[in-house]
């Protein structure tokens, strides 16, 4: 299954817009009411059998296999790539009917590893997202944080994962953090932009939905969770949030962003729900990988023990399946 | 069944249903179920039987029997027996009972949540995830209850025999909500499931028996409303519970009526769901589904009244369109089911027949395009906007997945809009801004008022509505009441004054008075007292008031239905009285009581020669009557209400709030402390009372006017019309705008006054005038009577940012 090939036409990119101010001071997020709907949402739609096993093979192309450690080399990158493009072992892939490999949306890695991946993803049509500004405290000059992302995109990174500046929230200063941005997306030109709002950080769900508002205005193709380094990562509420963030600003604009909640989602179940927010927030279109992405490291693993359970009826082990 | 391969492209969800294999088999092996009394199942008294059945297939599950007189008696006296060995265990001991009934529900929830769902039609994961994890909840907090029920209700006890009447939309949860209290208090109970769904409650009385419960201490009694109105009249029962109807409600108030047995009903109800343009909308629309999009829209307390702001409305009706076109209706088994099947045919009809007459109206009728199952009772998502408060979907209790639609443009109108129905059990009210949402809390006539969600429920916070939804609550402190009795020792019964004569013709002075040379004390003029003033009677009639030993001493105006109808509209003016803080109405009682001393001498004179007491005797009610003053007013502003301890990181606020406008029908004997004791809680509280005085001694009363015009009471919070309390107690209880009634009375007039209280359901307390001594404060005074000058309401409020 190719990542890029959907039944679906390809969507016009995120232009932004002018910085509406009255727009995201609207932004309101009562969290008692969001945590009720996120904790109903998981026991609202159940998978079983076939719709499991087709939903996980889908969740496949929908992760950003990603490494972001202080150790990784760029033979650990290759691992990485090689895993990215067999993303499914064979038998398995043939017990679903499939007559090509399964491969992931794309692998995310840091900027000096860019190269070493787009060598090793060559002719796969799967992206290298580079994390990019800094990350993932994105406390450098700004000057060096857009050379960083010029820098990536100048490696061959298709997919830029920016970090924003979280003072610039805390100050509720959007004209600078809406100019940050919009530099930034200047910076990557051709290149994808997810903008990370680090939400862990932010702390307040209203500074979630008004972060994401300005990142959107300010040209953001997909608006992203976390960085995976701060204490609490991607949880439902704020994903409930920032979806309908989006779902705002496509009533706003008319243009669709894409959503990519990142760490701490490491279960084959805790993707199903995930996708399942997206189908009923959003609708089926946010299950494609131009709209929806995992940043993930260890839940491709997980997905694979379970298709293997779907084919087999018996429950799998991590060693019957390749790691990165 | 399609292929992985397909459906990675359709992303469907496919089917996912709950297995049901267990339940079916227990079905199978119980073709048909009788009675569960004095701890066995036993089969109905004539055979009778009827079938019960899956609104999702419409197949037969099985066959319960009809409940009939001679088994509602054969229950009610198992109870009975059961009593005096269950009420007279330690609190300990039945704790443990209760204790083992949630610990077993808990190991069996799944069975339960299936056959709930199969009986009911609800869907799986509200019966999986809402409804039994609650009665489970209930039943753990009321084994805490029967722990501290006699520590903290000292000079309680329980009630006797319960008769108690749950109806199918809730059919487990309400009957925890019944069972769990009533036993914690060391009741004993007589319950009648809905016909529609009595299988969850047979399961029960199996887990009954598996939990060693005495033999007679719960009893299950299958059947329709015939069945139902036999526990009703049954003699030997000494309380009703009720959850079902308005109309049912009535009908048991008035069958009731005079029995003496303590009533609480849970009725209908047109909630409000008012959402603020300062609201966090894509949230308020998640409420929406959760008020009247849960269990196909079948709850008293469903949210079916939206009413929106008018600068948001149209973008909130596109987004509430929006998300109601992803509810998945369909087999409440299947586990992404949203909207199971309704619970009968005949209530689909009800539905569509509403609907349809809805459509005719005019206004735009939207619903939703999900697919309904060929076989079964469905009903799609339906929502009505351009809806007016005049239209009957406005007014009427659908009790479907309908939703009608208003808007508003200030909190003020919200508030009338809201407050513009007969009913008043739930409301829910959605702003970021906690002025308005507090404010809105505090203006609804509402048991319940949840802020920024909807259809919270916990067994620690009470249930209940005002209005036409009913009285009493369920759950929380507030709801064991409704299970315990005081348990004074009996005065001696006081005799009976003779009935005045209320004939308006001229009357004779006592025989033998002949008129003699000496000049006649000026002629005074006692009238009625409404909004604050004297008034002349509406008749323009008086009767005479004679003492004790016969002779004349004036005339008392006659009051009559006008009379009621002015000063009920006097009261219901003074609005400013329950809003002053209780400080304030500490100090007019305090006046009161220190203008009355004052005068303590000339009412003490005027109590003795009209009554033939001693003068002795009637000082001393001039002197209880100022310290009951005072009492009441010390309690004006301690009287509190409580935050209970629900869910976590929730306030849930039980504010005491008065009911209104009360009327008071004093009794014959004790004219100015047993007028005192009945008022002064009253108004204490808040409320504005309409009262009728001793018709014995109507004298005192009026005196008090000018106690009254000294002492700063707003006019029209006490109003005072004098004549036959009888006549007078018929109008105040018949009046649509009196929301509690007190008598205290005769038998006979107790009966006629609950009867005639039907109407608008009316709370009323009935006192036995021979059985009260006014001057024992253990019985003439305390809490009780602010328990009973109040109603208590839950506010909801959950938070964090």
């Amino acid at each position: 299954m190719a990542a890029s090939v959907t039944m679906f036409e390809q969507l016009p990119r995120n232009p932004g817009t002018a910085l509406k101010l009255a727009l995201v001071e609207d932004q309101r997020a009562n969290l008692s009411a969001i945590e009720r709907r996120a904790a109903s949402l998981p026991a609202r739609r159940s998978l079983k059998k076939e719709w499991q096993a087709a939903w996980l093979l889908r969740a496949i192309g929908l992760i950003d296999l990603t490494t972001l450690s202080g150790d990784d080399t760029p033979e650990r990158v290759r691992r990485l790539c090689a895993k990215a493009r067999n993303a499914l072992r064979e038998d398995l892939c043939i017990a679903l009917g499939l007559s090509e490999p399964v491969h992931t949306g794309a692998v995310c890695v840091y900027p000096t590893m860019v190269a070493t991946a787009v060598k090793a993803l060559a002719s796969t049509g799967i992206p290298v997202a580079s994390v990019a500004t800094g990350f993932p405290a994105g406390l450098m000059p700004l000057k060096l944080r857009l050379e960083e992302i010029r820098y990536c995109v100048g490696e061959g990174a298709a997919e830029i994962d920016i970090v924003v500046n979280r003072a610039l929230i805390f100050a509720q200063d959007w004209p600078a953090l809406y100019d940050e941005v919009r530099q930034m997306r200047d910076a990557c030109g051709d290149a994808h932009m997810k903008t990370i709002l680090a939400t862990g950080d932010l702390k307040t769900l209203r500074n979630v939905a008004r972060a994401s508002m300005v990142c959107m205005m300010a040209g953001a193709d997909f608006i992203k969770t976390s960085t995976g380094k701060e204490p609490v990562n991607a949880t439902l509420p704020v994903g409930l949030v920032m979806t309908r963030a989006i779902r705002a600003y496509e009533e706003e604009t008319g243009f669709m962003v894409g959503f990519k909640p990142a760490g701490g989602i490491s279960s084959a179940k805790d993707a199903l729900v995930w996708m399942a927010m997206m189908k009923e927030e959003l609708g089926r279109r946010w299950l494609e990988p131009d709209l929806f992405r995992f940043g993930a490291s260890s839940l491709l693993g997980d997905i694979e023990r379970q298709i293997e359970h779907f084919v087999t009826g018996r429950y799998s082990a991590a060693m019957r399946h390749a790691v990165a | 069944m399609p292929s992985v391969k397909e459906i990675v492209q359709t992303m469907e969800y496919g089917v996912a249903p709950e297995a049901n294999a267990e339940v079916l088999r227990w079905l199978d092996a119980r073709e048909s179920f009788g009675h569960f009394i004095g701890g066995a199942f036993v089969p109905g008294a004539d055979g009778e039987s009827f079938a019960v059945e899956n609104p999702a297939t419409g197949e037969v599950l099985a066959h319960c029997a009809q409940g009939t007189e001679a088994d509602v008696d054969a229950a009610v006296q198992a109870a009975r027996r059961a009593f005096p060995a269950w009420s007279g265990l330690p609190g300990h001991a039945r704790a443990r009972y209760l204790y083992a009934l949630a610990r077993l529900l808990q190991k069996r929830e799944r069975f339960f949540s299936v056959l709930e769902t199969m009986d009911n039609g609800k869907p799986i994961r509200e019966s999986r995830d809402i409804d039994i994890p609650l009665v489970v909840r209930h039943f753990y907090h009321h084994a805490g209850w029967a722990e501290l029920v006699e520590s903290e209700f000292p000079g309680k006890g329980p009630v006797g025999v319960c008769g108690q009447i749950v109806p199918w939309n809730f059919p487990l949860l309400m009957l925890a909500w019944k069972v769990a209290p009533a036993l914690a208090a060391g009741n004993t109970v007589v319950l009648k499931p809905a016909e529609f769904t009595p299988l969850t409650a047979l399961a029960f009385a199996g887990l009954c028996q598996e939990a060693g419960l005495p033999d007679g201490v719960v009893n299950i009694v299958t059947g329709d409303g015939e069945t139902g109105a036999l526990i009703v009249r049954h003699p030997d029962v000494d309380k009703i519970a009720f959850t079902g109807s308005t109309e049912v409600g009535r009908m048991i108030r008035e069958a009731s009526a005079g029995s003496g047995k303590k009533l609480s009903l849970e009725l209908g109800g047109k909630s409000p769901f008012i959402v603020f343009d300062d609201a966090d909308l894509d949230s308020a629309v998640e409420g929406v589904v959760d008020a009247i999009w849960f269990n196909q829209g079948q709850v008293c307390c469903a949210g079916s009244r939206l009413l929106v702001q008018e600068s948001v409305a149209a973008r909130f009706v596109e987004k509430l369109k929006a998300r109601a076109e992803k509810l998945r209706v369909g087999d409440p088994l299947d586990k992404s089911t949203d909207i199971g099947a309704i619970v009968a045919d005949v209530q689909l009809q009800r539905i569509n027949a509403l609907v349809d007459e809805g459509r005719g109206d005019g206004v735009d009728c939207w619903q939703s395009s999900a697919p309904l199952p060929n076989n079964g009772s469905y009903f799609p998502p339906t929502l009505f906007t351009g809806v007016s408060p005049a239209s009957k979907l406005a007014q009427e209790e659908i009790f479907g997945p309908v939703l009608v639609v208003m808007t508003f443009r200030t909190p003020d109108e919200a508030t009338m809009l809201a407050n513009n129905s007969r009913y008043g059990l739930a409301a829910s009210v959605w702003s970021e801004n906690i002025n308005v949402a507090m404010d809105l809390a505090a203006g609804l006539k509402a048991g319940v008022v949840w802020v920024n969600c909807t259809n919270m429920f916990d067994a620690a916070a009470g249930f209940g509505g005002y209005r036409e939804s009913g009285f009493g609550r369920e759950g929380g402190r507030e709801g064991l009441h409704e299970y315990l009795a005081g348990k004074p020792a009996k005065p001696a019964r006081k005799p009976l004054f003779p009935k005045p004569d209320f004939s308006a013709a001229p009357a004779a002075r006592t025989a033998g008075s002949a008129a003699d040379n000496t000049i006649p004390a000026l002629d005074r003029t006692a009238k009625l007292y409404i909004g604050g003033k004297q008034v002349r009677p509406d008749a323009g009639a008086s009767y005479a008031v004679r003492t004790a030993d016969g002779s004349l001493v004036s005339q008392a105006g006659l009051g009559n239905r006008k009379d009621i109808r002015n000063a009920v509209e006097a009261a219901n003016k003074a609005t400013g009285w329950g809003g002053n803080a209780g400080h304030n109405r500490a100090q007019v009682l305090f006046y009161l009581a220190e203008n009355l001393e004052a005068r303590a001498a000339e009412f003490a004179a005027r109590i003795a020669h009209l009554t033939g007491s001693g003068q002795e005797e009637a000082i001393e009610e001039v002197h209880l009557s100022v310290q009951r003053l005072s009492y009441y007013a010390a309690f004006a502003d301690k009287y509190d209400g409580r935050v209970h301890a629900t869910r976590a990181r929730h306030v849930t606020l039980a504010m005491n709030e008065p009911w209104g406008t009360v009327g008071v029908c004093c009794p014959d004997d004790s004219p100015l402390l047993g007028f005192v004791s009945m008022i002064a809680p009253l108004i204490a509280m808040g409320n504005r009372c309409v009262a009728v005085p001793s018709q014995v001694h109507p004298l005192v009363a009026t005196d008090f006017y000018q106690v009254l015009d000294t002492s700063d009471v707003p006019g029209g919070a006490l109003n005072i019309i004098t004549g036959e309390r009888e006549a007078l107690a018929r109008v105040l209880a018949e009046h649509h705008d009196v929301s509690a009634l007190w008598y205290c009375g005769t038998p006979e007039g107790a009966a006629a006054v609950e009867k005639a209280s039907s109407g608008n359901l009316k709370a009323t307390w009935a006192l036995d005038q021979t059985a009260i001594d006014w001057r024992d404060p253990a019985q003439g005074a305390g809490r009780e009577f602010l328990r009973r000058a109040t109603q208590v309401k839950n506010i909801w409020v959950p938070y964090g940012e």
